[in-house]
């Protein structure tokens, strides 16, 4: 079909996207289509959703060029989505600027507030304190920086999405943020999420896995989202006492967390069933807990917010790990030598190349797509790009029945709205708002396995009509959310909304 | 206080012009015949502190943990614990739920929890919700789980939250309905029709089934809503967000639109700091929930014959409050079952005691019943699931112990 449809076009439009993409890449893949409608199914998939305007402006440059610059963003500057980014104040802050500023103060503002509304206090200190906890109106100034710190995150990454020139480095942040998922409402998560999305995640959605896997694994957001920083060796009881007596005012420990010796196995878990192996993978319990081992002692800084690793603290004892043997005494190293092994593991590969496709191709991606593009990781050493390039560039991705087979998640419908519209974004809050009634507020996925990538968990009854309302709002000239330049009437508001409500927009 | 005092009297006064009593409602429940049983699950989120809400004032120890926050023996201060057994009493702000204690439709089930010693508020609540504790890739939730293993036709309204997102206990294959309110679950603008439509047409087999769902829910829902209200003047919700949610689930019950599992959540229940005793914070958030909950069993009347409530919390607080007047993160905690079909007037599970070598890690009450034996109970003996259905309710789990907490 693809082949019929490449021959219906003007030869010498056809010849010249054929030199195009000759010149622009030497490694191309199998024959890529350049009809409007491939075109306009691959800016589903590699973008947030088309603007108006850009199938034509992809057919000019020819649809393979396109692809390959996407597939390797050089700087373009991006100017106008850096002017809107400008007023988030936190997005460029180190994590120890944002718990000093933003995080300690809220929470000492927070328990200043407690202690007035405490029972005998005179009621005219707090004129809400009959009020049940969740009907009182938060009080203005610092207590609100864990939750400003939060809200620049998710508008910036709505801004990104609906604005980035770079828009499948939007798509794979999206993708790699999700798969190792971190949980901003989690006690002091917020201290390091925004480090985590920007230094962690974002550099690294194209690079080789080994680095993206080994970032999240020193990251404090993870190490305090799945409790490693809480893991030691059973024997580290007196290096912790001493810790304890050494720590500077400001930096304690959360005061739920149970500082005791011990080994903590989430991490170990979670990074061998969800960040490598898969659950099918091929470990065992005790393969949790050797790994689990092999990271005590990797752990959060308190005074620089940063990773660090306490020799003290960590199990130094030999470890086996899927059937190879680590020494004993490797300090920091058995961690890093257990990152290998499962980078390099053919299961990883398999579970990669599997969440890939899900993504970019369908909910029940084809195996033998699956197949090529995880042998396309083992033998690049586990490259995302060209993984992902294996991927949109397969015969499979412009098939028939590929076309339109993903239901868009809410994040995506939301910002393919915006898209559509070419609408401008006054004011975030509203559409944040409706993330979170359409049950997908960025950063606030609660478990490690983040949100699903798959129609059924999106589909459901209540969440449509919320689908259809905020078509409504976003068709609406009272929106407080855009401006569309283009909807002069109430007729044509009417019809947007129609369309973004529709069942075929609901789809990619 | 005069308010809560006035309430009390008045909920009562209404229970008793209802009839509401064991035996009436065993009798009503036969009469009730083919209707859905109903599960109202209520989820106190942020580990409510179970020692002090039903109160083990028979033991010394509890007074010596807690020197500032300890509820008082009853009788010994004005605001003091209510007694139930000679043992244990309840906070003074769930008087309203008394009467319910003395008519035997109220059990508790102390020191029941979760085998998975997490501290954490989201693995505990993910865990709870799930019943899968210690595992974390579970993808659905129980009370959905419930809803898939019965054979009953497709009908989002059987599985309805009272909340902005799908709670993870109601997430999963069968369809469920996740919504702020009944007003608000409804197309505006007058664009129903149109987007029905559209759907109806569309070749879009998947959408249109979901759709085709949602449009018949709202419709039924919306008749619903119309039929005259026939809640009693006597029954006074509170006014918070819990309340009201609860008021919309008896809404929803009473319409009889094959509403089988409700879920609502009551919120704020982490208090690390000045948490308080007969009065305070706490005590704040045991009077919303125990006046809610007292106004729905008023509201849902007769229905209560084959109606459930059951409360849960993720974890309980540390048997002994902290440097700020207030409690850390603990283990076993306190469960509430009330309704018709409920053996009430008993604390259930075995008291593991307080002394420093019965806690759990030298700090916590202990877990001697795990909550997925009372979800267990609930959904064979109340729900009527078959007992072959409970390895794919609680993959993992056998229930070894029959608390006998329902008459069945």
């Amino acid at each position: 079909m693809n082949v019929s449809l490449t021959r219906t076009l003007p030869l010498a439009l056809a010849t010249l996207a054929v030199m195009i993409a000759w010149s622009a890449s030497p490694t191309a893949a199998p024959e890529i289509p350049a009809d409007a409608a491939s075109v306009r199914h691959a800016l589903s998939r590699l973008t947030f959703g088309p603007r108006p305007g850009d199938v034509e402006r992809i057919q000019q440059v020819g649809l393979e060029r396109w692809l390959n610059d996407q597939l390797a963003p050089g700087s373009g500057d991006n100017a106008a989505l850096k002017t809107r980014l400008a007023a988030l104040e936190t997005l460029n802050l180190d994590s120890s600027r944002i718990a000093r500023d933003y995080i300690i103060p809220a929470r000492e503002a927070r328990r200043a507030r407690q202690q007035a509304a405490q029972p005998g206090a005179p009621s005219t200190a707090n004129p809400q304190a009959d009020l049940p906890p969740e009907m009182r109106r938060p009080p203005a100034g610092p207590a609100t920086g864990q939750r400003q710190v939060i809200e620049e995150l998710a508008t910036a990454k709505l801004l990104r999405a609906a604005y980035s020139d770079r828009q499948l480095e939007e798509v794979l942040v999206d993708f790699w943020f999700n798969h190792f998922n971190v949980f901003a409402g989690k006690g002091r998560e917020p201290i390091f999420i925004t480090s985590y999305d920007r230094d962690t995640i974002r550099p690294r959605v194209l690079g080789r896995f080994r680095d993206l896997l080994g970032a999240t694994a020193q990251s404090p957001a993870m190490l305090f989202y799945l409790d490693n920083w809480l893991s030691t060796s059973p024997d580290a009881s007196q290096a912790l006492a001493r810790m304890r007596t050494r720590r500077p005012p400001g930096a304690q420990a959360a005061p739920n967390a149970v500082r005791s010796a011990g080994l903590n196995e989430n991490y170990g878990r979670e990074l061998l069933e969800l960040h490598t192996l898969g659950v099918d993978g091929g470990y065992t319990q005790l393969d949790v807990v050797e790994v689990a081992r092999a990271f005590t002692g990797w752990t959060i800084d308190p005074r620089t917010q940063g990773f660090r690793f306490a020799p003290a603290l960590h199990d130094n004892g030999s470890k086996v790990v899927l059937g190879q043997r680590i020494a004993p005494n490797g300090g920091i190293s058995d961690g890093e030598r257990v990152l290998d092994i499962l980078a390099s593991h053919p299961s990883t590969a398999r579970h990669i190349a599997t969440k890939l496709a899900r993504r970019f191709i369908s909910d029940t991606p084809p195996p033998a797509l699956v197949e090529r593009a995880a042998r396309r990781f083992r033998d690049t050493d586990g490259d995302i790009r060209e993984v992902v390039r294996t991927i949109v560039t397969s015969p499979e991705f412009f098939a028939a029945d590929t076309v339109r087979a993903k239901v868009k998640t809410p994040f995506e419908f939301v910002v393919s709205a915006v898209r559509a519209l070419d609408g401008d974004i006054r004011n975030a809050r509203p559409l944040l708002r409706a993330l979170q009634e359409l049950g997908m507020p960025s950063y606030l996925c609660q478990p490690p396995t983040g949100y699903a990538d798959t129609a059924d968990t999106w589909l459901s009854s209540g969440a449509l009509v919320s689908r259809m309302n905020l078509a409504l709002e976003l068709g609406s000239p009272n929106s407080r959310a855009l401006t569309v330049a283009s909807l002069k009437d109430d007729a044509a508001r009417r019809q947007v909304a129609l369309t973004l409500g529709s069942p075929e927009f609901q789809r990619r | 206080m005069t308010t809560r005092r006035l309430f009390v009297k008045s909920s009562a006064m209404a229970m008793l012009s209802m009839g509401f009593a064991p035996a009436f409602l065993a009798r009503a429940a036969e009469a009730a015949g083919s209707r859905p049983r109903l599960l109202i699950a209520i989820f106190q989120r942020g580990a409510a502190d179970g020692l002090n809400i039903v109160v083990p004032y028979g033991e010394a120890e509890y007074y010596r943990l807690r020197p500032t926050i300890a509820v008082p023996r009853p009788g010994t201060a004005d605001a003091a614990a209510l007694d139930l057994d000679g043992h244990f009493g309840l906070h003074p702000a769930l008087a309203p739920l008394k009467p319910f204690w003395d008519n035997k439709s109220l059990a508790i089930v102390h020191a029941s929890g979760s085998p998975d010693s997490t501290r954490s508020h989201f693995d505990a609540q993910d865990y709870m919700e799930s019943a899968t504790p210690g595992v974390k890739s579970t993808s659905d939730g129980w009370l959905n789980r419930y809803l898939a293993s019965t054979a009953v036709a497709r009908n989002p309204l059987r599985g309805v939250a009272l909340a902005r997102q799908m709670p993870r206990s109601l997430q999963g294959p069968s369809p469920a309905l996740a919504i702020g309110s009944v007003a608000e679950f409804a197309v505006r603008g007058g664009a129903g029709a149109s987007f029905e439509a559209a759907y109806l047409r569309g070749a879009d087999a998947a959408l249109a089934q979901s759709s085709a769902e949602a449009f018949e829910a709202m419709r039924t829902l919306q008749r619903a809503a119309a039929a005259p209200r026939v809640t009693s003047a006597t029954v006074a919700y509170p006014r918070s967000p819990f309340g009201q949610a609860l008021r919309e689930i008896a809404s929803v019950a009473k319409a009889d639109v094959g509403l089988e599992v409700a879920f609502a959540e009551s919120t704020n229940w982490d208090h690390h700091v000045n948490e308080g005793g007969a009065s305070g914070q706490l005590a704040l958030r045991v009077d919303d929930l125990s006046r809610g909950i007292a106004a729905l069993a008023a509201d849902l009347g007769e229905r209560m014959a084959d109606t459930v409530i059951l409360t849960m919390s993720e974890f309980g607080r540390r048997a002994a409050q902290n440097g700020s007047g207030g409690t850390d993160h603990g283990h076993g905690n306190a469960m509430f079952m009330l309704g018709g079909p409920v053996r009430g007037g008993q604390v259930y599970g075995r008291w593991p005691g307080l002394r420093e070598d019965a806690l759990f890690d030298g700090r916590d009450l202990a877990v001697t019943t795990d909550f997925r034996d009372v979800f267990a109970e609930v959904a064979t003996a109340h729900l009527g699931a078959d007992r072959s259905a409970l390895a794919r309710i609680f993959p993992g789990y056998t229930s070894t112990t029959r608390l006998g907490l329902l008459r069945t």
